[in-house]
């Protein structure tokens, strides 16, 4: 049994459809990576795993459970934001939210819980931060406080949805190193929305490509081919490589038409 | 000329006092409920939402005192009322803005033309609009304390997932917190306090309450724990100070209560800015 299976999954709103008879099953340890142009469903597929979306058709189960059961064994990074100055919130307290924010009631000041929210945070190299409000972190280190509470509850698995985005690209190694890090340490899987590969490309498995309500997945090697992608595309896209680099030229220019195709 | 004593007036003080301990009692828990839900009123960007509900809050009263009925069950009804229009239709902070400001004008307006229609006492009139002390009888009292317990219960168990949500509302809701309606439920206990807010600050003087002793607070720390209990400490120091002040004038009580607010906040900052000098140097 998969940790996670999707079948002949779809979803679709009117006339358009994102994608359609997904098919994928992961392992426990894999590190899955998500690409595809804007509006092609990447979010929109980690957010029927959590079962926030319904599927328009074919079905998705998690830890042997319909999707949304079994959702405090999956740690969520969102994209980046600033969180609100107005927010009188410490990061120590940020991060416990990954193991109880969702419960009803007063906190206990617990030391238990304490001391595994400093563990977190010292498994993303950022216990210096506990004391901060989370209003003043910069990017880098406000998404290795997000890392650290999707730790928290050890997840077996870690959906990412695009947690790179906004961060220079010192910062865009470390926070995928640290990700990578702790899918090794629980030995969970890692869904990891992005838009470019690169920055984690040593740690992928396998990739899932989006694009004109069409996918491909497949090894790295197999999917970020020219042909591939210009099969996806429905026009020419060259995929260049340079230094264990990979390129995708023409697939930007070609994202301004996609309304148009799909009207 | 301007007498000195309508401001501020001290003699046969000590005669007054028992006469506004109800007043007292009411301002204490005025500010225990704006104190706490202030610090979610800011964290949530509703303080302009909170102006939009008192002006609606107002209206109930003024219609309710036109037609014979109970000005507190008005004033609660309308601010309710108002409180579920932004809740449903101002899922986003933008609608939310237009929302408001399309319903203040006109629950002012509404309010103001049953005030004008109303043949009663101007005193009574007045009151709605700047507040009043003296009015504060028992059942309006046991009113409060109902108001009171009920909001802060609710706060104690709503405190986690709402500030949860207001980090990272996608985080939250991947963990399975309802944040719709968790912003849903909030805002209709932040209508609740401004309906208990309106009684005694009056409707144009609710923020002075409900925003400025949070966002002093704000100023000042960023603890989950320090934030609410300066920001209720700061509430109870406006409305007490404001009410024991207002007692010897002939003044309405909120020009004390928002003057005492505001040098408050004024003195957060000024704290703000020295340490963040010191932290320069």
């Amino acid at each position: 049994m998969s940790l996670l299976e999707i079948s002949g999954a779809s979803l679709g709103f009117d006339e358009r459809v994102l994608w359609s008879d997904l098919n994928l099953s992961v392992e426990p340890g894999e590190f899955i990576a998500l690409i595809g142009a804007n509006g092609s469903g990447k979010s929109m597929l980690l957010k029927t795993i959590l079962g926030t979306q319904q599927l328009s058709g074919g079905s998705i189960s998690f830890a042997g459970k319909p999707a949304g059961t079994q959702n405090h064994l999956i740690g969520y990074v969102p994209q980046h934001r600033t969180a609100d100055a107005g927010l009188p919130l410490r990061v120590i307290d940020a991060v416990r939210f990954g193991l109880d924010g969702h419960k009803f009631g007063p906190t206990f000041a617990g030391r238990a819980a304490r001391e595994k929210s400093l563990q977190a945070l010292r498994r993303v190299d950022a216990e210096h931060l506990a004391n901060e409000p989370v209003g003043k972190l910069s990017g880098g280190e406000m998404q290795r406080v997000r890392v650290a509470q999707a730790i928290m509850s050890e997840p077996k698995l870690i959906l990412a949805d695009e947690p790179l985005s906004a961060l220079d690209l010192k910062h865009q190694q470390r926070v995928s190193e640290l990700i990578n890090e702790q899918r090794e340490r629980l030995g969970s899987a890692v869904i990891f929305v992005t838009h470019d590969l690169n920055p984690i490309i040593d740690y992928v498995d396998r990739v899932i490509y989006l694009a004109q309500g069409r996918h491909s997945i497949g090894t790295t090697d197999e999917v970020m081919q020219s042909e591939v992608l210009s099969n996806l595309y429905g026009t020419e896209i060259d995929v260049v490589r340079n230094q264990g680099r990979i390129v995708v030229l023409g697939a930007h220019d070609h994202e301004h038409h996609e309304d148009e195709e799909w009207t | 000329m301007i007498d000195i004593s309508d401001i501020f007036n001290f003699s046969n003080y000590d005669q007054l006092i028992p006469l506004v301990a109800n007043s007292l009692w009411a301002g204490a828990l005025l500010a225990l409920i704006g104190g706490l839900v202030g610090v979610f009123v800011m964290h949530r960007e509703l303080s302009f939402a909170v102006h939009g509900i008192s002006e609606l809050s107002f209206a109930g009263a003024a219609i309710f005192l036109l037609i014979g009925l109970d000005v507190v069950l008005g004033s609660v009804f309308g601010s309710l009322l108002a409180a579920a229009i932004i809740a449903f239709l101002g899922d986003k902070a933008r609608d939310r803005n237009s929302i408001v400001a399309v319903l203040m004008p006109f629950g002012l307006g509404i309010g103001i033309m049953a005030l004008s229609l109303y043949p009663g006492r101007a005193a009574n009139k007045f009151g709605l609009l700047t507040g009043q002390i003296v009015a504060v009888d028992d059942p309006k009292l046991t009113t409060m304390v109902i108001t009171a317990v009920i909001v802060v219960a609710a706060l104690v168990v709503l405190w986690r997932p709402l500030t949860f949500a207001s980090l990272d509302a996608e985080v939250a809701a991947a963990r399975g917190v309802n944040t719709r309606l968790l912003g849903i439920g909030f805002v209709m206990l932040l209508g609740l306090a401004v309906a208990a807010a309106v009684q005694i600050v009056g409707a144009l003087l609710v923020l002075a309450l409900l925003v400025t002793p949070a966002a002093a607070a704000l100023r000042l720390s960023s603890s989950q724990f320090w934030v609410p209990a300066l920001s209720v400490m700061f509430a109870l120091v406006s409305m007490l100070g404001g009410t024991l002040l207002a007692l010897g004038g002939t003044l309405p009580i909120s020009p004390y209560v928002t003057t005492i607010s505001f040098l408050i906040y004024l003195v957060a900052r000024l704290i703000q800015y020295s340490r963040a000098k010191v932290v320069r140097n």
